[in-house]
């Protein structure tokens, strides 16, 4: 490929895409600089720009965002410790595979966030709600990914350990689960992002500090700009945990 | 009668053992005093909720609201969602330049664009179907664009050497190879959908079935509440099951 055409294939199209984005913006800070929009539903840009810095000096944001993302690891943790060793046994049991790997799957499709007023009642009105609702939702793609992966193991390999006469839990440290760890990677990525949905979720019903419950604040204060500003926040740490994920996911597979 | 094959399949046994396990389990806590009884109520109480909540006519009222909620936002997300994906998945140049925005804002928990659609829409049913939409859009769009470029190339070209119209390529080849992308797309829409619309329901309404399990939880009427978690969850499942028969019906990508 000549460098016109790399350049018109690979480099014009991000940019005709941040042009757009910074034209919609413009518009956006002329429409309501003339009145067009309603600045108390949707503050300009530069209200918003203006309202970013004081997250940090008045909303304490660091302290949100840190719980936020303390609570999402957390469930990630967790979700690895049962997930993993489930999705294992679903591997390693074929009739306990084909009992439940459907119940999984559709417990992934189902709308498990809406559980948590059980939660609720059960934990009450306190971080192990939120933790315990992400890692729930967290749990089925961290348990079909396992599976996933461990089903997809080349049989050569195991046979090479078997042939080395490793014992089943050297086997599955040394050879399934390394040969599986892409597959898996992807399953925590997944169960990472739907635990920082419900999460932010449940802070926001709850009002139990975090991200959430800051916007949900500043909603109930008709602080609009700062909301504005926060929910930004949100959607750059969206972005960085995909990214983020994307990147790990790429390394495991190099591996 | 269960089928004769049922009883001795050692599968459809385990889910059988599964299910009693669960129950026998929530019992047994109920029975121990382990946990409050309000919070831990008998099977029977729930089963008698469960029962007296599909006798009464305020279910059905809440649940048309609901409906409507998640149909619309089906409807609006879902088919701008549908529109978006297949012009990103049709033009290279538009999935260079676009498409990256779509997937970053995808895992954005959206329930934190709730407070901008209620000063938007109001505290009616429209916000809770506005935040459907946004929620439903994503998948769709994504799903749709990735169905555009995963049609079989050799039948584009089957379809260029024959001379057929434009009309013709759209009926005989694009259509019939976007059924499951479309099926695909609307079952994740759907779950997505649901989710949006009752979490702000639960969040802020007067009507629908997250307002009634709100009211409930609100009133520690905990045996209605889990009766109308599960009431969501099975119409979650059985909408779950008809798309899914969709997706199977249109069999594997082509």
């Amino acid at each position: 490929m000549s460098n016109a055409a790399r350049w018109r294939e690979r480099v014009v199209p991000p940019l005709v895409g941040i042009g757009v984005l910074l034209a919609l913006i413009g518009l956006w800070q002329y429409f309501a600089d003339i009145g067009a929009i309603n600045r108390f539903v949707a503050p300009a840009p530069d209200d918003i720009a203006r309202a970013l810095p004081e997250l940090f000096t008045e909303e304490n944001l660091p302290a949100s965002f840190a719980q936020s993302l303390g609570e999402t690891l957390a469930a990630g943790a967790i979700a690895a410790a049962i997930g993993i060793p489930a999705g294992w046994a679903l591997h390693r049991r074929r009739i306990v595979g084909f009992a439940f790997e459907g119940w999984v799957a559709n417990l992934a499709a189902a709308p498990l966030v809406l559980l948590y007023p059980l939660f609720l009642v059960v934990f009450g009105r306190n971080a192990a709600t939120i933790i315990a609702m992400a890692v729930v939702s967290a749990l089925p793609p961290v348990i079909l990914k396992t599976k996933e992966g461990l089903d997809g193991v080349r049989r050569a390999l195991i046979d090479v350990g078997r042939g080395l006469r490793l014992s089943p839990r050297a086997l599955f440290l040394r050879i399934l689960l390394p040969a599986a760890a892409p597959v898996i990677g992807t399953g925590l990525r997944l169960g990472l992002i739907l635990a920082l949905i419900s999460v932010v979720g449940i802070e926001y019903l709850i009002h139990f500090g975090g991200m959430g419950d800051l916007i949900a604040a500043l909603g109930d204060r008709f602080e609009v700009a700062r909301m504005f500003a926060a929910i930004g926040f949100v959607v750059l740490i969206s972005v960085g945990f995909h990214a983020l994920g994307e990147q790990v996911e790429k390394w495991l597979t190099r591996v | 009668m269960a089928h004769p094959r049922l009883i001795t399949d050692p599968i459809w046994l385990l889910r059988v053992a599964a299910v009693v396990a669960i129950l026998l389990a929530w019992q047994s806590v109920f029975w121990s005093g382990l946990l409050y009884r309000g919070v831990v109520p008998s099977l029977w109480a729930i089963g008698g909720a469960l029962i007296g909540l599909l006798m009464s006519g305020q279910f059905y009222g809440n649940l048309a609201v609901t409906a409507y909620e998640v149909g619309g936002a089906l409807l609006i997300g879902g088919g701008l969602g549908l529109l978006a994906g297949i012009g990103l998945g049709a033009s290279r140049f538009a999935s260079r330049g676009f498409e990256p925005y779509v997937h970053y804002l995808a895992p954005t928990p959206k329930i934190v664009f709730l407070p901008v659609l209620l000063v938007a829409f109001g505290t009616g049913p429209h916000s809770k179907l506005a935040l459907g939409a946004v929620s439903a859009f994503f998948p769709m769009a994504l799903t749709m664009a990735a169905g555009v470029r995963g049609i079989d190339p050799v039948l584009l070209r089957v379809g260029r050497s024959l001379r057929l119209r434009r009309v013709q390529m759209l009926r005989l080849i694009y259509l019939p190879a976007l059924v499951r992308p479309v099926a695909v797309g609307l079952r994740l829409a759907f779950g997505l959908a649901m989710v949006g619309a009752l979490l702000a329901e639960i969040s802020l309404s007067n009507a629908g079935l997250g307002y009634i399990a709100a009211q409930d939880y609100g009133h520690f009427q905990t045996a209605e509440m889990y009766a109308v978690l599960i009431m969501i969850f099975a119409l979650a499942a059985a909408g779950n099951a008809v798309i899914g028969r969709v997706v199977r019906t249109a069999g594997p990508a082509r």
